[in-house]
C-alpha cells in the first residue's frame, strides 16, 4: 500500500477526478481520430450513395473500430452528463433518478447501435 | 455579541445570466456544454439514422426520404433543421474539444491564447455548419 500519512496523507477528495478527466480526453481523441478515418473514406472517388455508406462498415476491422468508438462514447457522454447532473440539480434523490435515466438513455443507444452494426 | 454578516459569493443565478457578458472562451465553454447535452438527446434520432441508412437498400431510401417528405408526422425541413442542428452540435463540441487537447499538450492557457483559439473555435465551427448547412438544404 502506498504511504498516505506525514507530507503524503491525501485527506480530500474521492479521487475519480483524474480518471474521469483522463478517460474524457481518451475517448474524444478515439472518437476524432475515428471522424477522420471515415471523412477520408467518404471522400475517396466514387458516387456518395448507399453502396458507399454500407461498404464503409462491412469491413470486420471498420465494425470492430466503429464498435470502440460507440462504447467510447457512451463512457464520454456518461462523464459528461454527469457533470452537468452535479453542476445544476442539487436535491440527492432527483439527481441520482437524472443519473440512472442517464445510464439507461446510453446503454440502450449504445445496445442499439451495436446490434446495426452486427447484423450487416 | 452578534459577528458582523459575511459576505457570500453564490454562484450566478439563471435569472442574473443575461446581465453577464461572456469573453469568447466563456460562449465556447457553455457552448460545449449545450452542445454535449444536445448530442445526448438527439441520441435516439442517431442511432436510428445510422440504422435506417446503413442496414438495407430499401431502408437507406426511407432514411433519404426523411429529409424530403418527412419524419414522424414532421415535414422535411424540419428534419433538416433537426440535422443542421445535430452538425452544429457535433462540430462545436469536437473543435472544442480539440481546442482542450491542445491547451492540455502545450499548457497554452494565458489570456491571450485562451482569447484568439475560442475565436477560431466559434469561426471555424459556425463556417463549417454553415458549408454543411447550405449542401443539406440543397443551395449547391
Amino acid at each position: 500500500m502506498s504511504t498516505n500519512h506525514g507530507s503524503r496523507r491525501l485527506v480530500v477528495g474521492a479521487h475519480y477526478g483524474l480518471r474521469d478527466w483522463l478517460s474524457q480526453r481518451i475517448t474524444a481523441a478515439l472518437m476524432a481520430l475515428y471522424t477522420l478515418v471515415v471523412v477520408v473514406q467518404l471522400l475517396l472517388p466514387g458516387p456518395l450513395g448507399y453502396e458507399k455508406w454500407a461498404g464503409l462498415f462491412a469491413a470486420q476491422w471498420m465494425k470492430v473500430a466503429t464498435f470502440v468508438v460507440i462504447v467510447a462514447l457512451g463512457q464520454h457522454a456518461w462523464v459528461g452528463l454527469r457533470d452537468i447532473w452535479m453542476d445544476y440539480v442539487k436535491p440527492v434523490g432527483l439527481r441520482l433518478c437524472l443519473q440512472v435515466l442517464t445510464i439507461v438513455w446510453l446503454v440502450g443507444c449504445v445496445g442499439w447501435a451495436t446490434q446495426v452494426l452486427w447484423r450487416l | 455579541m452578534a459577528k458582523p454578516p459575511r459576505p457570500v459569493f453564490r454562484n450566478i443565478h439563471v435569472s442574473q445570466i443575461v446581465s453577464y457578458r461572456l469573453p469568447p472562451a466563456g460562449i465556447v465553454s457553455i457552448l460545449h456544454r449545450i452542445s454535449g447535452a444536445l448530442l445526448f438527446l438527439l441520441l435516439p434520432f442517431i442511432v436510428w439514422l445510422f440504422d435506417v441508412s446503413v442496414s438495407s437498400e430499401v431502408s437507406y431510401e426511407r432514411f433519404t426520404a426523411a429529409f424530403t417528405v418527412g419524419l414522424a408526422g414532421l415535414p422535411g425541413w424540419v428534419v433538416k433543421l433537426v440535422a443542421l442542428a445535430l452538425i452544429w452540435s457535433y462540430l462545436h463540441h469536437a473543435i472544442a474539444g480539440v481546442r482542450h487537447l491542445w491547451m492540455d499538450a502545450n499548457h497554452s492557457v494565458g489570456k491571450e491564447q485562451g482569447h484568439s483559439s475560442a475565436i477560431v473555435v466559434l469561426a471555424t465551427s459556425l463556417l463549417l455548419t454553415a458549408l454543411l448547412g447550405a449542401r443539406l438544404f440543397g443551395l449547391y
